[in-house]
Order: structure tokens, then sequence, then C-alpha cells
């Protein structure tokens, strides 16, 4: 508990240094666009293939689930687009970010601390906290929407191509999908997804930030913090599901 | 000059620094030696002011860092080049814009006036056209020698370094130490080395200060050292055989 309490003030002191005015737009710039690469760009591979095969998986499963005849046809389309809209899209998709994009912000600011390059930015009079981890953080917030919103895309697709698998015809699949379409759900979606971006770049920060010691201790960081920003992603998720949707 | 007044350090419990005064001088390398963990990265670290001291005060050419306004410890900043152990260049970054970063950061300078001084820079430390390396494609020596290059660009007042030898064969180290001596003659700078390589006392030792129990424990040049009498100095120098038949002759 007081472990706890002393990483919350270490985080808050470390984010007050984030948060302050670049030295250089031009510089920051470029930091942003190296950033939106690493967390975003390099993202998208695994996004899509991995929202793919779980929106085929799960048109499936209702389809089989479903076959009664009583039931209406249209359900597994409505199925698949609210799962994938409301859970798998934000929140699946922010754990498996948790995984990649965490551990490698904080094993690479981890490594920078124990090789002293960090030092070497303060030494020049460089906010090293706001040079590196402010790029970080907004490229998150940024690109990972768009991330979830093509996760829906593409898990859609293959809960069409998955349905048909199991002979559901395309008509039923679409008006399934038409069904009494929700657009909050999509906001609500959204909204978790920029509280889960900014989760994961902010707390892997800080877990590489404040490493000490040598490499090994950079593997450490790396895992804690991809551990603590999952419990984060998934109790925030339970109240904001709680706030925006009950 | 650099001056330290009644310096203390603790780490926890341990009291790293105890009461230390002393003056580095301008113009000259002033080596600071002692066994590895008496805490001579720590003064190193105090003197930048990326540790807190716990007590007493470090001064700039007489004027005190505590007593600075923001504005000016930031300027200060800029007067400062350091060598860290391990190099630290940012691996993210080819020679070139290692080199250049500083200069990106802290002056309005255009992008030939920057190359210019980057080439300056390498061509001082040797490194000619090597301006496109990585630094994972550096060997030991350049590596130091790209942070000296990237330490001096801004034209310090200070060059801090910190064991500039370390996991160097002793011909680069000779090397490294000759430059860094030359560099501190040239611009009539305070430069203050950090080692535990007698040969590099042996060098460039003109004003050394002995670090023992987080005491200044000695202090004197290399050709005093030879004659001290010092019990402590005479074991951790004179420690390898063939020290002791230098020290005998
Ligand atoms: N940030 C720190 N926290 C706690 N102890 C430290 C820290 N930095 C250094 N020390 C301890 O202080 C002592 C002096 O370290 P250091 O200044 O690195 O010695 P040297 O550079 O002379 O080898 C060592 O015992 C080291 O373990
Ligand atoms: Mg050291």
């Amino acid at each position: 508990m007081l472990k706890l309490l002393k990483h919350l003030g270490q985080y808050f002191i470390m984010m007050n240094k984030v948060i302050s005015k670049p030295e250089k737009f031009k510089v920051f710039w470029k930091q942003l666009l190296l950033e939106i690469e690493k967390v975003g760009l390099n993202s998208i591979g695994i996004v899509l293939f991995i929202s793919f095969f779980v929106g085929g998986v799960v048109s499936i499963q209702t389809a089989i689930n479903m076959s009664n005849p009583l039931l209406p046809k249209y359900l597994v389309g409505l199925a698949s687009r609210d799962s994938l809209i409301l859970e798998f899209s934000p929140t699946m998709i922010s754990l498996i970010l948790a995984g990649k994009v965490g551990s490698s912000i904080a094993s690479e600011l981890g490594s920078m601390r124990v090789s002293e390059q960090l030092d070497a930015l303060e030494i020049m009079g460089v906010n090293s906290a706001s040079f590196l981890i402010l790029p970080k953080i907004i490229a998150s917030i940024f690109f990972f929407p768009f991330l979830v919103i093509m996760s829906m895309g593409i898990g859609m697709i293959g809960a069409w191509i998955g349905g048909l698998s199991v002979d559901l015809k395309t008509v039923d699949f679409l008006s399934g999908l038409k069904y009494e379409f929700t657009p909050f759900y999509v906001t609500y979606s959204l909204v978790k997804t920029v509280v889960f971006a900014f989760i994961i770049a902010s707390v892997s920060s800080y877990f590489g930030y404040f490493t000490k010691g040598g490499s090994i201790a950079v593997g450490k960081s790396s895992t804690k913090a991809v551990v603590s920003s999952s419990i984060l992603i998934l109790v925030c998720n339970f109240i904001l599901t709680n706030l925006l949707l009950a | 000059m650099i001056e330290i007044k009644n310096i203390e350090k603790h780490f926890g419990d341990v009291h790293i620094l105890k009461d230390m005064t002393y003056k580095f001088e301008q113009g000259k390398t002033n080596l600071i030696i002692g066994e590895s963990g008496s805490g001579k990265t720590t003064l190193l670290k105090i003197l930048v002011g990326l540790y807190k001291n716990d007590n007493g005060s470090v001064l700039f050419d007489g004027i005190d860092v505590n007593k600075m306004k923001r504005k000016e410890r930031k300027a200060l900043r800029q007067e400062i080049g350091m060598l860290f152990q391990g190099g630290a260049l940012y691996d993210y970054m080819n020679v070139e814009e290692n080199i250049m970063f500083p200069l990106t950061m802290f002056t309005e300078k255009t992008e030939e006036e920057k190359l210019e001084r980057v080439n300056f820079c390498l061509n001082r430390v040797n490194l000619d056209g090597k301006n496109h390396l990585m630094p994972s494609e550096l060997s030991g020596g350049m590596m130091k020698r790209v942070s000296i290059a990237r330490a001096i660009v801004m034209e310090p007042k200070y060059l801090l370094c910190d064991e500039p030898n370390s996991g160097l064969d002793p011909k680069t180290s000779i090397l490294i130490d000759n430059l860094i001596q030359e560099i501190t003659k040239e611009y009539n700078i305070t430069t203050i080395v950090n080692t535990h390589d007698m040969n590099s006392v042996m060098e460039i030792g003109e004003h050394i200060a002995y670090i023992n129990k987080g005491e200044i424990w000695w202090t004197g040049s290399k050709e005093d050292l030879i004659k001290s009498e010092n019990k402590e100095l005479n074991d951790f120098v004179f420690a390898s055989e063939l020290f002791k038949r230098i020290k005998n002759v």
C-alpha cells in the first residue's frame, strides 16, 4: 500500500514534468512523427491480423449456438457487431497494445536510463521527461483510436467470412449489422480507447523512466509496465462502462 | 574554476561524501582518483546538478549554483560538457545527429553552420567523415571520441569526464587522455576527469585529488604523488608490482 502511494506520487511528479511546453516545436514535431511510426504504424499488422480472426470466430460460435430455427437470422451479425464494438476492439486490442507498445516504451526508456542517455539530456538542459514521453503519449492518444476503428472494420469482415463458412447468408449477416445500430456505442468505445492509450503510454513510460540498475532491471521494468497497464485497463474498463453505459 | 565547499551526500544511511572542500582550476585537467565506489561519479553528478547535495555549495566561477535563477542555471548547463562512463550517445541518432543535437536544441544556427561546427568537432577528435555511422557501429574508443565531440560542440567552459578510459585498451586510453588534455589547454577550460586508471594519472595528472572514505584524502601533482608518504594513497596508487618498482627507483 505504501509502495503504491510512492509510485503514485512519483508518477504525478513525472507527469508534471512531462506536461510542459516543448523546447523547440520543430524538434518536437520530428519526435512525434517518430513515435507515431513506432507506436502506431508498426502495430497495424498485428491489430488487423488478430481482429480478422477473432471476428471470424465470434460469428461462427454465435451461429452454431443459435442454430434454433426460431431465432432470427440477423442475430449473428448483430452479436458480432456489438461484441466487436463494445468490448473486443477497444479493450482486447488495448490489452494487446499494452503488451506490444507498453513493453517497447518501457524498455526503450529503461535502457536510456541505465546507459545514462537520460542524464546526458538533462545535463544539456533538456527536460528529458517531456522531450521523450510527451510525444509518446500524444502519438498513442491520437493513433490508437484509428487502430481500434480499423479493428472494428476488419473484425466485421472476419465475422462475415466466418459466417459464410457456416452457411450464413450475406443478406442475413448484413441486416444484423444494421439492426438497431446505436452510434453511441462507437463513441463509448473510442472514449475507452483514448483512456487506455493514455494509460499504456504514461504508465509504461513511468516504469521505463525510473528504471534503476542494469540491463536486468530494464527487463523487469518492461514486465511491470505491461502488468500494471493491463490491470489499470481492466479496472478503468469496469469503471467507464458503469459510467457511460449503465 | 569550479569550487566545492563543505559538500555532503548520503544515500540512505550511507555517508558517501563527507564535508568536501576543493577547487578545480581553470586551464588544467583536474583529476579525481579513488577506488570504485568511493563516490567519484556521485561528486560529478552533484557538480552538474543531477544529484542534490545534502549540504554545502557548488560554485562555478565564484557563483553559487543554488543561488542562481532558473534561467541562469539553464544557461550554465549549456556551458558544461559532460562525458559519461558509457558514452551515453543517443542510440537512435547517428554520429552527426548526436553531435548536432545540442546545437539544434539551443541555438538558432542554420543547417550549414551546424554541419560546419559538427565537422569541425569530428575533425578535432580524428573522426572525419564518420558522420553517418550509428552508435552501435562504433568501437569503444570511437564512441568515447564522439562523446567528446558532442561535449565540446557548444564550446563549453567546463568539461567533466567520468572514467573516460573505462573499457579501452592502454593505447586508446592514452589517446583519449591526451585529447582531453589538449582540448583543455586549447580552450583554457576547467576540466575534471574521474579515473582509477594509474596510466592516466601518470600521463595527465597535474592537479590530483584522491578521494578516500568520503573525504579528500590527498591533493597534489603527479610529481608529488611519486614522492608522497601517504599510506592509503600509496596502497591505492602503487598497488601493482610495476608501479611499486617505479616508486622505489
Ligand atoms: N542513486 C544511488 N542510490 C543509492 N546509492 C548510490 C547511488 N549512486 C551511487 N550510489 C552508491 O554510492 C557509492 C559511490 O558510487 P559512485 O559515485 O558511483 O562511485 P565511483 O564512481 O567512485 O565508482 C557506491 O557505493 C554506490 O553504490
Ligand atoms: Mg563511477
